[in-house]
């Protein structure tokens, strides 16, 4: 037992949990936890706004695969880290986020900065805390880190009121806590195992969908032994994009809203379905009563809620990803020899690709999204890591940029949060200084985070915003030219910024480039700059996402082209 | 649809009530009634959670309900293994005496109690499975009823062995 004060006991507790960074922004209500970092080592990363701290502790949990810190006030700090909790939530990705609250007594009060962030978090968290008194404070830490990077991973909130941080009282650190009303599954009931075997071993056009799950669970390897030994075709969601290297000639890639045409048409051609990881959203499977009515669905996840909550299954696995598939490859390998490739499924399946490639057209323009994209591939070394906005953008990566190293991709895939992206790069980068950090963006989604090149520059964390600016809000306008019958409003961004200046305003480079040459060349000096480099590349307006599942339509009904 | 009971125990600390209700919100399944409550253990509540659902529905609450940190154990009670009562409390307008004596009668048909009278008023105290209450009601609704309190279900499996 020692005697320290509230906000000692954060950051010794937090020092316990590894926790080398901090996101966030100071104010009156944590400003005791601001002075003890003073005498800590944990680096201190100021942000222009909180929503950005949450998506850069976001970014930097993800790649890290532990909960990333983010620190903002009372009030207005805390509702604006909101975006980025709810973020996180839905894309089960670790983090911890830490408000100042107002002195105890004052709660309740509608006192200055005061708002109940518990209330309006308590449906976008794992879980909530408010600490009552310093003494509290260690185990709740503890409990916090556990919960969140835990089972199906996910946001943490602590809410620490001014006085509780001030209050100096003896405390001691846990090293075991206990949570009776959570106890994660990890591993998987053998007999379903068993079960998904025998209905593999059976299928006659076997498909696996990897999402977000085989990514937190780092199940990559498991995932390409067990496509390879059965030979089996891999599609992922869009969450779990690069789960499967998109060049193995197994991979299809995503499905979806914005899937690849050959991925959408051969799933459901299927007869048995193996989803791992993944959780059946609206915009991986179309409309939910259509999709799988033909096969037989074996479920993969660790969160038992998600199985049967939008698709009833025929084998729930509940576990661990990683778990699950060893434990399988191990059944399955004692079954089976290695399958060959000249079944007349995977037949098919080339044929189908082949038939496919004429869907993709070309745009006439001499610089589109699509070759940027490619052009972007050719010269990104395959460990980098890359996110997008949202939008356009977004769904051209899905179509366009093959991610080849497995866990080097990920995206605001369930909020769909524009403006993540630029700031969950940069937490991306300080987790992996080492590597490239490249943003996917469009004009409308780096404009809502564009001030993090503050960051970029003064933490010398240099990513690079690949920006594909059709000055409109595209997919909107996409929207409305396809089903408003072109009735245009609320899209035009025409009036800028001058994304180049913009950038050179916070001391990083701006690079405009009009023709692939200069693509070529920007990318090279970005890949070599030690400043943030953002690549404005003006694109045509009317250069659509295509093909294009309708909202609340089947995979069936993909629309090839306008 | 079907008529269903779910049991929770829950941490018993400020906040739980708000995070199961809130989930039953943001999901959209509906509640019939919920009733909360102290348990042998002090430090845990029960929280008792009935619904109108289909199969595939009610399993998903129960596994939410699971997947809240603050909630310990979830069962499905099983209606024909299970004691389930609810408590109403209701004031009649009972201004005559025949009408008094009516509404009596009809209480200890029932097993209610007369818990208050007044000049004008007479309230009754019943208990039993909410159908029981509901026909009570029935049978008493055209005298006026002034207030009506009803406490949703409390409910545990018959039997000695439980969790």
């Amino acid at each position: 037992m020692v005697e320290m004060s509230g906000s000692q006991a954060l950051i010794h507790a937090l020092e316990k949990e590894g926790t080398t960074i901090v996101f966030g922004m100071p104010g009156g209500a944590n400003l005791p936890m601001y002075d003890e970092l003073t005498r800590s080592n944990i680096r201190h990363v100021l942000v222009r706004h909180e929503q950005s701290a949450a998506h850069m502790a976001d970014g930097y949990g993800r790649i890290k695969r532990k909960p990333g810190v983010c620190f903002a006030t009372s009030g207005p700090g805390a509702t604006n880290l909101v975006t980025g909790i709810g973020t996180a939530y839905m894309d089960s990705a670790p983090m911890v986020a830490i408000t100042g609250q107002v002195p105890r007594a004052m709660i309740g009060r509608d006192a200055f900065q005061e708002c109940d962030i518990i209330g309006i978090c308590t449906g976008i968290t794992k879980y909530c805390f408010q600490p009552r008194s310093a003494a509290e404070i260690p185990e709740i830490v503890k409990k916090g880190f556990y919960l969140a990077e835990s089972g199906r991973p996910g946001p943490v909130l602590i809410d620490i009121p001014k006085d509780v941080q001030q209050e100096v009282s003896d405390v001691t650190f846990p090293e075991l806590i206990r949570i009776r009303g959570y106890s994660p599954h990890v591993d998987p009931d053998i007999d379903q195992v068993a079960r998904a075997v025998e209905l593999l071993l059976k299928a006659e056009r076997p498909m696996i969908m990897a999402g977000g799950g085989v990514h937190i669970s780092c199940a990559f390897h498991e995932l390409q032994a067990l496509a390879e030994l059965l030979m089996i075709p891999v599609v992922t969601t869009f969450k779990g994009k690069g789960a499967f290297p998109e060049n193995h000639p197994l991979a299809l890639g995503p499905i979806g809203m914005h899937g690849h045409a050959e991925a959408n048409k051969l799933i459901i051609e299927s007869d048995v379905l193996l989803a791992i990881g993944a959780r059946f959203s609206d915009r991986s499977v179309g409309k939910f009563d259509e999709f799988g009515q033909a096969m037989k669905i074996i479920h993969i996840d660790i969160d038992p809620a998600e199985i049967g909550k939008n698709k009833q299954v025929d084998v729930p696995v509940v576990g661990d990803v990683r778990a699950s598939l060893r434990a399988l490859v191990k059944m399955l390998t004692k079954r089976v020899a290695k399958k060959g490739g000249d079944c007349p499924w995977l037949k098919h399946i080339n044929e189908v690709r082949e038939s496919m490639k004429s869907v993709y057209k070309d745009h006439p323009r001499e610089i589109t999204a699509k070759k940027s994209l490619k052009k972007l591939r050719e010269l990104l070394p395959s460990e980098a890591i890359v996110t997008t906005e949202v939008g356009q953008c977004q769904m051209w990566t899905s179509l366009f940029f093959d991610i080849i190293q497995p866990g080097t991709f990920f995206s605001s895939t369930g909020l769909g949060t524009m403006g993540f992206g630029f700031p969950a790069s940069i937490g991306a980068k300080a987790a992996k200084p080492e590597v490239p950090v490249v943003d996917i963006a469009g004009d409308g989604s780096f404009n809502m985070t564009e001030n993090s090149l503050a960051v970029t520059v003064n933490d010398n964390l240099p990513v690079i915003v690949f920006l594909m600016n059709n000055q409109s809000l595209g997919m909107v306008a996409q929207w409305q030219r396809l089903f408003y019958n072109r009735r245009y409003i609320g899209i035009d961004l025409k009036g800028g910024p001058d994304f180049v200046k913009i950038a050179e305003a916070y001391s990083a480079q701006g690079i405009r480039a009009q023709s692939m040459d200069e693509l070529d060349k920007a990318i090279r000096t970005a890949l070599k700059s030690d400043v943030a480099t953002v690549i404005d590349i003006p694109i045509d307006p009317e250069e659509d996402v295509f093909p294009f599942v309708a909202p609340g339509t089947g995979l069936k009904d993909m629309i090839t082209a306008a | 649809m079907a008529w269903n009971i779910i049991s929770a125990l829950v941490e018993n600390k400020p906040g739980v009530l708000f995070r199961v209700s809130n989930m039953f919100r943001a999901r959209n399944f509906n509640i019939e009634s919920l009733s909360v409550g102290p348990t042998e253990q002090s430090d845990l509540s029960r929280i008792t959670v009935t619904v109108d659902s289909d199969e595939h529905v009610t399993e998903q609450m129960v596994k939410q309900l699971r997947k809240l940190i603050d909630v310990v154990d979830v069962t499905r009670l099983q209606v024909s293994d299970t004691v389930y009562r609810e408590l109403a409390l209701i004031k009649l307008k009972a201004v005559d005496p025949s009408s008094r004596m009516e509404i009596i009668n009809l209480a200890n048909v029932f097993r209610g109690k007369i818990v208050d009278v007044s000049k004008s008023t007479i309230m009754v105290e019943i208990t039993g499975t909410p159908d029981k209450i509901d026909a009570f009601k029935s049978l008493v609704e055209h005298y006026g009823v002034i207030q009506l309190a009803r406490t949703g279900v409390s409910a545990l499996p018959r039997g000695v062995l439980y969790e």
